[in-house]
């Protein structure tokens, strides 16, 4: 009875209901963008992504603007500068990666140091790095629910020529897809999750949520669609988690509720190690080897 | 009448960098023929296949395939040593389904007549009994099957394949060479195999083309692999020389290096057609 009326009083809840479905979307967009990043091997350019949006999203803040706006301009700008610098090897795309990485960074803390003197926004610090699932102002929704469709509407569409490319680009280009397109477009529906996720996880966190789900999914899913279905399932199964847990928590210390982000981020990678546990006990469903030889 | 070559090659000239990798390259196979492209490490076979395929522009010349003249035909091809990541969740028969209609846009929804097609390619490969297994979990002539599934699936005029020979042992090369033989004839595809042993390949092949120098001669094995004719091709004099059962091609100059020439380079031998 107590269980029914405080999961009644949760779906009540204003900033709970933006939570679940901001966080929801970010989530799934997170999921589907994640696995076509992990198979292209760009986990690294993702985490950068998100580090360098920290940086908008201090600047949105500092100005009082939409902080997803701000995430999205930042992540975009930098997805475009390291798909324009038209690095394939990999050991430079990581250096320069870094590099840009670091200087997002440090325009970050130049700016929350402005947002926390200037304007005595003391929290920005914590909401930009760390995440605001509860704050998110109901305004944001609409422009939120836009991004995630355009992110996910572009990973549809480019899913087939991607996954060839991750096989082999030359086999791509054999096949007349335009390689250089394609990566734009993944780098685009990248920024557009990575934004997303750094609004509701916070930027450090969002590397939990793009990666995780995708490279639990990865370790079990033998087909491209299982890997989608399933990261998609334990993204959307850890934020939808986490925010209830969250909300519980104030009882736990009273006046006192834990941080949304730490119970989504605990979620996954709780996932991540059950489904290493899952590969480890079914080695021939999740690799697919020849019968006869598991026993080995 | 006779039907326009599935490719013709007119002195291509290609450099990369400030080299001259292929300085004038003639030759044209003919639809379903199978042809070795041969020559040593570094001698320019596969920046040769890059050109064909357009990843690399001529310098000068001119390269032709049939059909050009509206939508050209799809090239398959099978790149060298491909290293796929055992991690993919690419299953082989995803794999020969993406050779299918990797190339278009949007999610692909579940086809009857699409597996069905996915499943003939795969039979005619061989390659039903690992159909369902991860691409790169399996062995180096499992995985070429299902690449030259992947290549052939769309039925191209044209199959070029880079050094598909490397790394098998005898057996599974043996048994790639007469797939790919009967392939080429069943589909009509003219197939360019390039490797840099010849070995394999004589008692199968239609036609030879000889790189070295940034040039190459073409024709029938018993036409080009001669002592007069690869001689002028390398511009020193070779010798083509019958050995337990193998032809060995072999600079003739002092005895040591001769002996080097075939240890180090493993080359130019093919047995006696
Ligand atoms: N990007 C490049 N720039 C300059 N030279 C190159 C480049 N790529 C290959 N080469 C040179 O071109 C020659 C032919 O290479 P390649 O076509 O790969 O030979 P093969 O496939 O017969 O071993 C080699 O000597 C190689 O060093
Ligand atoms: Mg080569």
């Amino acid at each position: 009875m107590s269980v029914l009326l405080s999961a009644v009083e949760f779906l009540h809840n204003e900033p709970v209901r933006v939570a679940l479905i901001v966080g929801g979307g970010a989530a799934l967009v997170c999921a589907v963008v994640g696995v076509a990043t992990v198979m292209q091997r760009q986990s690294f350019a993702g985490h950068a992504l998100a580090d360098v949006s920290s940086a908008g999203g201090s600047a949105a803040y500092l100005l009082g603007l939409n902080p997803l706006l701000g995430f999205l301009g930042l992540a975009a700008a930098a997805a475009g500068v390291m798909e324009w610098s038209e690095i394939r090897e990999a050991r430079e795309r990581d250096l320069l990666t870094g590099v840009v990485l670091g200087a997002g960074l440090g325009l970050a803390a130049l700016l929350l140091y402005f947002a926390s003197t200037v304007h005595s926004a003391s929290g920005a610090a914590v909401a930009v790095l760390f995440g605001s699932m509860f704050t998110i102002p109901a305004a944001v929704v609409p422009l939120a629910l836009a991004v995630a469709l355009t992110a996910l509407t572009v990973s549809a569409l480019v899913h087939r020529p991607l996954l060839v490319s991750a096989l082999s680009v030359d086999l791509a280009r054999a096949q007349g897809i335009r390689v250089r397109a394609v990566s734009l477009a993944h780098a685009l529906a990248l920024a557009l999750a990575v934004s997303l996720a750094a609004m509701t996880v916070g930027a450090i966190l969002s590397t939990a949520l793009l990666i995780g789900p995708a490279a639990a999914a990865l370790r079990v899913a033998r087909r491209p669609a299982a890997a989608v279905a399933l990261a998609a399932a334990i993204g959307l199964g850890a934020t939808w988690g986490g925010i209830y847990l969250a909300y519980e928590s104030f009882y736990w210390t009273p006046g006192r509720g834990w941080p949304v982000s730490f119970f989504i981020v605990a979620l996954v990678f709780a996932a991540y190690l059950t489904a290493g546990a899952l590969a480890v006990r079914w080695p021939r469903r999740a690799v697919g080897l020849p019968s006869g030889c598991e026993a080995h | 009448m006779s039907r326009s070559p599935a490719l013709s090659v007119e002195g291509a000239c290609v450099a990369l960098g400030a080299r001259l990798v292929l300085r004038d390259v003639t030759f044209a196979l003919e639809p379903g023929e199978f042809c070795a492209l041969i020559g040593s490490n570094g001698s320019g076979k596969t920046t040769l296949l890059r050109a064909i395929l357009g990843f690399v522009p001529l310098a000068a010349g001119e390269i032709r395939l049939e059909g050009a003249a509206g939508a050209p035909d799809p090239i398959g091809y099978v790149p060298q040593k491909l290293a796929l990541d055992p991690a993919l969740p690419l299953r082989a028969r995803d794999v020969v389904a993406l050779g299918l209609d990797g190339a278009r846009l949007g999610i692909s929804w579940p086809s009857k007549a699409r597996n069905a097609e996915v499943d003939r390619m795969l039979r005619a490969v061989g390659a039903e009994g690992f159909a369902e297994q991860r691409i790169g979990l399996l062995s180096g002539g499992q995985q070429q099957r299902v690449l030259v599934a992947h290549a052939l699936v769309r039925r191209p005029r044209l199959l070029l394949l880079d050094e598909p020979l490397a790394n098998l042992d005898v057996r599974s090369t043996a048994e790639i060479v007469a797939l790919l033989r009967r392939l080429s004839r069943e589909y009509g595809a003219a197939v360019l195999l390039s490797a840099h042993d010849m070995n394999p390949l004589l008692s199968a092949m239609d036609r030879i083309v000889y790189l070295a120098n940034g040039a190459a001669v073409a024709g029938r094995p018993e036409e080009v692999v001669r002592t007069e004719v690869l001689s002028s091709l390398y511009g020193y004099h070779v010798d083509v020389v019958r050995v337990h059962g193998r032809v060995v091609v072999v600079a003739a100059e002092a005895g040591e290096q001769i002996h080097e020439a075939v240890a180090r380079d493993p080359v130019h031998t093919a047995s006696v057609p």
